[in-house]
């Protein structure tokens, strides 16, 4: 909100000298390079559009607006980075930015931001990037409605759509990220909001975070990606309401967590994926409210998590619902529905009466021996899973819901 | 008709026909008699290729048996006994065989015979065991088949049944057929049959007619003088 | 042979046995979709009945209707046709009206649902199929069985061990196997055995479609670029196909033989 009044104060207060230059192939500036070095802070350029063959736009320290009409397109001709800014109070909208060179030693970008604040990057469209909106030792600024197709095949060329490294209050907003490296990657980014983007086919992660505190993202959806979230090293995150689906593969998973704490997770859908979530080394995270739909492992809990609440969740049809390393349990998981819960409720309390182990001798010998995946549902299974449900030998007997649901729960 | 030439039969370790040898030329009604056990059924399933021998072969009219079926079209064969599918009417069973056979049938003139038109839409679950062996008698005869093979046609049958099976045998025999029986009834036998085939220890122990086997062991009585054979 | 087929035919749906088949189905069909409201939950549970039940019904009533035909047999037998015939058709007859009684049974609650409406039709669809073909291997395998032990209860005991062999104690096997050499790539092995028992192979056939995020976790991967492969198609449903064929033609075989 503040950076919000800063922009808005800021474009009054220049408001009244400022002058609107015109870029297109007929007139007196045909190239943006040239409107970018005669405007002055307070001006706005607006582009006509056309195709604009050019490359390393730099703008230093002016504070201005850039505005495509019907998105011109700015072609780099996989010459290193399209535009670089480093400027406080600047808006760029309505471009179409194509053709970004890949490189191993530059993070060449369509848009490079540095040591900026309070900016604008809204609605443009990436085509054949190597890195979309890159964006370092910035703070207060809106990535809003952008769009990125890339055609990124291998992870070692590819870079990511939107990039940010050393950042504070960003705010990001409705975009739609697809055949990348990372849909949106943070690294040191603290206190971001990150609202109802779309992540689809990226190679690795549709979102990945590393050593970035306080951030929330909700309403997000992350499709078949390599991987949908990686969140990692991180503290006070808040996850609600996005949607992980179809991410296979042999080390996929809807989302991972690793070296997190104080975080939760409400009222997330996990569908389809090879694994929903796998948490390594988590504590106090709750997981509220999730749906767990036809995953093949809902939940992995890998080493070294303590005090992650489980409660209210409803674990659907997934081939496994829980699986567990070690044999000590600090974690609890109470009040869940669970779909392959086969007690009975004759108080009619609404809560099974008798508990439920959500880990199955099953999942335990996938895990010594993955070849054994292909007994899954066979009737030998079932009867020696039977057997282990009345008397856990290898499972860990104090991992169970002690009351679980009868019916799915509504939220 | 029927020629059986060194016919060997052995059901584990146990012989059962050890080199039979027979064969039939004329019409007539042929008894074939021997204690429990002797290869009287097993020898006419040979005849119908139900029981495969090892060894020896059988011909019918001439051909050989082997692995063949059509041959059976000249057979007319009653099973020992008459369990049939239970949900079927007798109706609908004796359609069944005519409609298996292909063949025309004189299936209507043999139920009156037997009066058994009353149980025609019956289950044949619910039928008494001496209808049901009518009715087995019935699916026998309807083809008129050259070569009848009677497997202990007498078993559940009350004396006025039996009085018109023998009819029916003498009618059949009066037109030219020749009928193989096996019985345990010796009055039956001793007024049907023609000739007398004696099984013992797999082979045929006595090949003539009744009169010849009185003579041979001295006895006036059927009975007695099968009991001196075993003697 | 057609009429010996359509005679057994009609002497099994006139039975009550094959409608307490085909009612069990639809119960089970429309207790499943009506109760549940979930398609795809529905055809796993379905999956689970189909891959230990419809083997089990399909050796006990193959082996219940051989022996309990056994007078009938012998009447065929003692007709102008040929033994081959009798068998196939017998055969054919138990098989196909016990696959029409799960097609029809579990058919008809699906299609009252909206079952064309659904993107589950072809799961649905498959696993039909895999029902028939384990029907038509389970009822050939308990004629064999039945052709080779003249005592009832032998005959029966051996019955219920064959399936009691490939639904669970094969499995048992195969998993300390597994277990025993895990220091060893075991994909081929896993594949190879999978496919070799009928019940593993249409149970794998049927995952795939179900829980294919699952299968595609670790080496899930080699048995989706076997399964999800044209050819892997038609080595699975050859085997199905072989796993129908081989019985048959080995009845048959018992049957030449047999004294009646």
């Amino acid at each position: 909100m503040k950076a919000v009044l800063f922009i808005f104060l800021s474009f009054v207060s220049f408001s009244f000298y400022a002058t609107e230059i015109t870029v297109c192939e007929t007139c007196e500036i045909k190239s943006i390079k040239k409107a970018v070095e005669v405007a002055e802070s307070g001006d706005t350029i607006r582009v006509k559009p056309g195709i604009y063959k050019e490359n390393d736009i730099v703008i230093k320290d002016k504070s201005i607006t850039i505005i495509g009409d019907d998105f011109p397109v700015i072609d780099a001709e996989m010459q290193g980075t399209a535009i670089s800014i480093s400027a406080e109070a600047f808006k760029i909208e309505g471009f179409k930015i194509i053709n970004i060179g890949r490189s191993h030693t530059s993070d060449f970008s369509a848009i490079l931001v540095s040591n900026s604040t309070n900016f604008e990057i809204k609605n443009n469209r990436f085509d054949n990037i190597f890195f979309g909106i890159l964006i370092e030792r910035s703070n207060n600024g809106r990535i809003i409605g952008n769009r990125v197709t890339g055609k990124a095949k291998s992870q070692a060329h590819s870079g990511n759509a939107i990039h940010l490294w050393k950042t504070e209050e960003m705010h990001i907003e409705n975009n739609y990220l697809e055949g990348v490296r990372d849909g949106i990657y943070l690294e040191f980014t603290d206190d971001t909001e990150i609202i109802n983007n779309v992540c689809k086919n990226n190679l690795r992660y549709g979102l990945h975070f590393m050593f970035s505190d306080g951030n929330t993202y909700s309403g997000n959806l992350f499709e078949n990606n390599g991987a949908g979230v990686a969140v990692m090293y991180s503290k006070e995150i808040l996850m609600y309401r996005n949607t992980f689906k179809n991410n296979w593969g042999s080390a996929s998973y809807g989302l991972l967590l690793k070296d997190i704490t104080d975080s939760e997770l409400k009222q997330n859908t996990f569908e389809e994926n090879t694994v929903g979530i796998s948490a390594d080394n988590t504590n106090r995270i709750n997981y509220i409210e999730n749906d767990f739909k036809s995953n093949g492992y809902a939940v992995k809990i890998r080493g070294g998590c303590y005090n992650n609440v489980f409660e209210r969740n409803n674990f659907l049809y997934n081939s496994f619902d829980l699986t567990y390393n070690g044999h000590s349990n600090e974690n609890t998981f109470n009040g869940n529905y669970w779909s392959n819960y086969s007690g009975y409720d004759l108080d009619k309390d609404n809560f099974g009466d008798i508990p439920y182990r959500p880990v199955s001798l099953f999942s335990y010998l996938v895990d010594k021996t993955p070849e054994s995946i292909v007994m899954l549902r066979s009737l030998f299974i079932d009867l020696i899973e039977f057997s282990e449900k009345v008397s856990p030998i290898f499972t860990p007997a104090n991992v169970l819901d002690e009351q679980p649901y009868i019916r799915k729960i509504q939220w | 008709m029927v020629t059986v030439t060194n016919l060997h039969k052995r059901f584990g370790s146990q012989k059962v026909l050890n080199g039979l040898n027979l064969e039939t030329h004329l019409p007539g009604i042929i008894a074939v008699l021997g204690p429990n056990g002797s290869g009287k059924t097993t020898l006419i399933k040979s005849l119908l290729g139900m029981v495969i021998p090892q060894k020896g072969e059988i011909a019918v009219n001439g051909k050989e048996i082997r692995r063949q079926s059509d041959y059976r079209k000249e057979i007319d064969y009653l099973p020992q006994i008459a369990n049939f599918p239970g949900n079927l009417t007798v109706k609908e069973l004796i359609g069944m065989i005519k409609d298996l056979r292909g063949k025309p049938a004189r299936d209507k003139e043999l139920i009156a015979f037997f009066g058994i038109e009353s149980f025609l839409d019956k289950k044949l679950s619910k039928l008494s065991g001496g209808t049901r062996q009518k009715v087995n008698i019935v699916l026998c005869f309807m083809f008129d088949s050259p070569l009848i093979i009677l497997d202990e046609p007498t078993s559940g049958l009350d004396p006025a049944s039996l009085i018109k099976l023998r009819e029916l045998l003498q009618k059949e025999k009066a037109a030219g057929k020749t009928i193989i029986i096996t019985s345990h009834i010796m009055n039956f036998v001793e007024e049907t049959a023609d000739r007398i085939l004696f099984l013992l220890e797999g082979v045929i122990y006595f090949n003539g007619s009744i009169t010849e086997l009185k003579t041979q062991t001295g006895q006036d009585d059927l009975e007695h003088a099968i009991a001196q054979i075993l003697t | 042979m057609f009429k010996i087929l359509k005679y057994s035919f009609f002497d099994l749906f006139r039975s009550r046995w094959s409608f307490v088949y085909f009612f069990f189905y639809l119960l089970l069909g429309l207790v499943l979709l009506f109760l549940n409201n979930d398609l795809s939950n529905a055809i796993i549970t379905l999956m689970n009945v189909i891959i230990v039940l419809v083997p089990l019904i399909g050796t006990i009533f193959g082996i219940m209707y051989f022996y309990n035909s056994r007078e009938f047999t012998e009447l065929l037998l003692a007709q102008p046709i040929a033994r081959k015939h009798i068998f196939l058709g017998q055969y054919l007859g138990v098989a196909i009206s016990l696959a029409l009684s799960l097609v029809l049974g579990l058919g008809i609650p699906f299609i009252i649902y909206g079952l064309f409406e659904s993107s589950a039709i072809w799961d649905f669809f498959s696993l039909l199929v895999v029902g028939s073909f384990l029907t038509f291997i389970f009822t050939a395998l308990s004629f064999g069985i039945a052709l080779r032990f003249e005592n009832k209860i032998k005959g029966f005991g051996m019955a219920i061990l064959m399936w009691l062999f490939l639904a669970i104690i094969y499995d048992g096997i195969f998993l300390l196997l597994l277990m025993y050499f895990q220091e060893y790539p075991l994909e081929d092995f896993a594949l190879a055995a999978s496919v070799l028992n009928p019940i593993d192979l249409s149970r794998t056939l049927i995952l795939l479609k179900l829980d294919i995020s699952a299968l595609l976790g670790y080496t899930g991967a080699v048995f989706k670029s076997f399964f999800g492969t044209t050819k892997g198609s038609i080595i699975s449903f050859g085997v199905l196909l072989a796993w129908v064929i081989l019985p048959i033609w080995g009845m048959l075989r018992l049957a030449s033989k047999k004294d009646f």
